[in-house]
C-alpha cells in the first residue's frame, strides 16, 4: 500500500517507533515482496547511478537543438575562481543541477527523480551535501528513501507529470523531495522533514510547463537550479523551526487543484508561454525543418 | 507506483515518454519479431513526429530494435550501430486514426524473412502499450511475459492454448481475444505470470489452424 498523506507516514513513525526512511523502506518490501536488504541495495544503486552521471558530465556535449550544453562548466569555472555570491555549498548545488539536466538533454544516462526533466534537483542537493560534509553512503541512501516517500505521496494525491500538473509537479515535487531529504541529513525531526517539503512546494505552486519546441531544455534545465536552491533554503527554514502555516498535506492537495486548473496550453503542450515567444517559435521551426 | 518509479528508473535522457518509452517499444517489438532484424520501417505519429528529433525518439526506437534497454549509454549511437550491422532503417509518417499522441508504427522484417507490424504507444512515464499487431488491435504493456497467437476463428483454439498453459503451470494474468471477422482471422493476447516454455511455443506453431505465434519473454536475449 502506498501512502496518500504525509500524515500517514508520520503516524507510522510514531506507532512503530521507526524513522521516516524506514517506514518507506518497509512499505517497499511489502509492496514488491523483497527483503529489506534488496530494497536498500536497489536504492544504493540509484544513488551511485546519480554519482556516476554527475562524474560523466561532458562540457563539450550539445543537444540536438543546440540550446543545451556547456553551462555547467561555466558555473564550475566561476565557482573555482571564488567569484560566487552564495556560499560553497549552494554554488556547487547550482553547478551540479545544471550539469545533470544538461546531460539529460544531451542523451546521457541519468536517474529520473521523480522525472527526467527534474533529474538535476535531488542529486545536486545530495551529492554536494555528501561531498562537503563527508557523510557516509548509507545515510545518503536513507535520505533518498525520505525523498522517495515524499514523492510517493505527491504522486498519489497530486501528480509528478508536467502534462498533468505543470512544472510544479516536476521541479516542484523534486524540490520538496530534496528539501525533506536534507532536513533528515541535518538531523531534523519528522516534522522538520514534512515542513521542509511543504515550504519548498509552496514556493513552486502554479509553475507552468511551457517548454520551447517541446524539448526538455528551456526552461527546464535552469529550473533545476531554482528547484535545488529552493530545497536547501526551505530546509534551512524548517530546521530553524519555521513552519508552513498551511499543513503539508493541504499544500500537496492545493498543488493537485492548481494543476487541474492550469489550461492545457500550459501543461507540456508548448502552445503558450515561453514556447510561443518569437524566439521559442523560431527554435520550434528550426527543429521541424 | 513503487518507490523506484519515484527515484528511478536509471535511463538515457531526455524524456521518459519520448526517449525511454520509445526504447521500450522498440525492444518489445524486436522480441516479438523473434529473430534478428534485417529491415525496419519506422513510421512516426503525433508528438513523436513533431518533437521526436529533439528528444532522440528515432535513435531510441532504433536502439530498442537493436535490443538495447532504456539505460544503455549506446542509445545516441544506435543509427551508426544499426548501419554497422547492415540493418536497413527508413523513417516516415504513420497514417493512423485516433491513435495516442505518442505513437509509432513499426514494420519489421527479420533475417529469416519473418514479418511483423506493431503499433506502439508511449503512455507516460516510461510505460508503453502495444496497441496493434499485424493490423489487429491489442492492449498489453510489456511488463509480463506475453503470448500472442494468431489463428483461424474456429472453435477450440482458446481451449488448446489455455490447457497447454495450465499443463505447464503458467498462470494467466490477462487474456484478450480479437478477430478481424467471423470465421476469419483471430488473435489472442495472453499476459502470463510465468514464462511460457520454448517447446510449448514450438508446439503451438504446429497446431492446425494456428497461423503464427509471437512471444514476448522478460528474459534477456530471447
Amino acid at each position: 500500500m502506498s501512502f496518500e498523506k504525509l500524515q500517514e507516514i508520520l503516524d507510522c513513525t510514531q506507532e512503530r517507533h521507526i524513522p521516516f526512511w524506514k517506514v518507506i523502506l518497509e512499505d517497499d518490501c511489502t509492496e514488491r515482496s523483497v527483503s529489506e536488504e534488496e530494497s536498500f541495495e536497489t536504492m544504493r544503486h540509484m544513488y551511485r547511478a546519480m554519482k556516476e552521471a554527475d562524474t560523466a558530465y561532458d562540457a563539450e556535449l550539445r543537444s540536438a537543438s543546440g540550446m543545451a550544453g556547456g553551462d555547467g562548466a561555466k558555473l564550475e569555472q566561476f565557482r573555482r575562481q571564488g567569484n560566487h555570491l552564495v556560499g560553497d555549498y549552494l554554488s556547487e548545488v547550482m553547478e551540479k543541477a545544471v550539469k545533470m539536466a544538461e546531460s539529460n538533454a544531451c542523451m546521457r544516462r541519468i536517474v529520473a527523480a521523480p522525472t527526467a526533466g527534474s533529474c538535476g534537483v535531488i542529486p545536486a542537493v545530495l551529492l554536494t551535501y555528501q561531498k562537503q560534509k563527508g557523510t557516509e553512503e548509507n545515510r545518503m541512501v536513507e535520505a533518498l528513501f525520505v525523498a522517495a516517500g515524499i514523492g510517493e505521496v505527491i504522486a498519489a494525491s497530486a501528480s509528478i507529470a508536467g502534462a498533468e500538473g505543470g512544472c510544479q509537479a516536476e521541479i516542484g515535487s523534486a524540490s520538496a523531495m530534496a528539501a525533506g531529504a536534507v532536513a533528515y541529513l541535518e538531523n531534523g525531526g519528522e516534522e522538520d522533514i514534512v515542513h521542509a517539503a511543504a515550504l519548498a512546494l509552496k514556493n513552486m505552486l502554479g509553475l507552468t510547463c511551457d517548454p520551447v519546441a517541446g524539448l526538455v531544455e528551456v526552461p527546464c534545465i535552469k529550473r533545476n537550479v531554482s528547484g535545488a536552491v529552493n530545497a536547501v533554503t526551505s530546509s534551512q527554514m524548517a530546521l530553524a523551526g519555521v513552519r508552513s502555516v498551511i499543513p503539508p498535506d493541504e499544500v500537496i492537495d492545493s498543488m493537485r487543484r492548481i494543476g487541474r486548473l492550469l489550461p492545457a496550453c500550459l501543461r507540456e503542450t508548448s502552445q503558450e508561454g515561453l514556447a510561443t515567444t518569437p524566439t521559442g517559435q523560431q527554435v520550434a521551426k528550426r527543429m521541424r525543418s | 507506483m513503487n518507490v523506484f518509479d519515484i527515484i528511478g528508473p536509471v535511463m538515457v535522457g531526455p524524456s521518459s515518454s519520448h526517449t525511454a518509452g520509445a526504447v521500450k517499444i522498440g525492444y518489445v517489438s524486436r522480441k516479438l519479431l523473434a529473430e534478428p532484424l534485417k529491415k525496419a520501417e519506422i513510421l512516426l505519429y503525433g508528438s513523436f513526429l513533431a518533437t521526436g528529433r529533439g528528444h532522440g525518439t528515432t535513435l531510441a526506437l532504433v536502439a530498442g530494435l537493436l535490443g538495447m534497454k532504456t539505460d544503455d549509454s549506446r542509445i545516441p549511437d544506435s543509427m551508426r550501430i544499426a548501419e554497422e550491422r547492415g540493418i536497413e532503417i527508413t523513417f516516415g509518417e504513420a497514417e493512423l486514426r485516433d491513435a495516442h499522441p505518442n505513437s509509432v508504427q513499426l514494420i519489421l522484417t527479420g533475417i529469416d524473412g519473418r514479418k511483423l507490424e506493431v503499433v506502439g504507444e508511449s503512455i507516460g512515464g516510461s510505460r508503453i502499450n502495444i496497441a496493434g499487431i499485424d493490423g489487429i488491435s491489442t492492449n498489453f504493456s510489456g511488463d509480463y511475459p506475453t503470448l500472442i497467437v494468431h489463428n483461424l476463428d474456429q472453435p477450440g483454439h482458446v481451449a488448446e492454448v489455455t490447457s497447454m498453459l495450465a499443463h505447464k503451470s503458467v498462470n494467466i494474468a490477462t487474456m484478450q481475444l480479437y478477430r478481424a471477422s467471423r470465421g476469419g482471422y483471430a488473435v489472442m493476447v495472453i499476459e502470463c505470470d510465468q514464462e511460457v516454455p520454448k517447446e510449448s511455443i514450438a508446439w503451438l506453431e504446429h497446431l492446425e489452424g494456428v497461423q503464427k505465434v509471437t512471444y514476448y519473454s522478460l528474459k534477456d536475449g530471447e
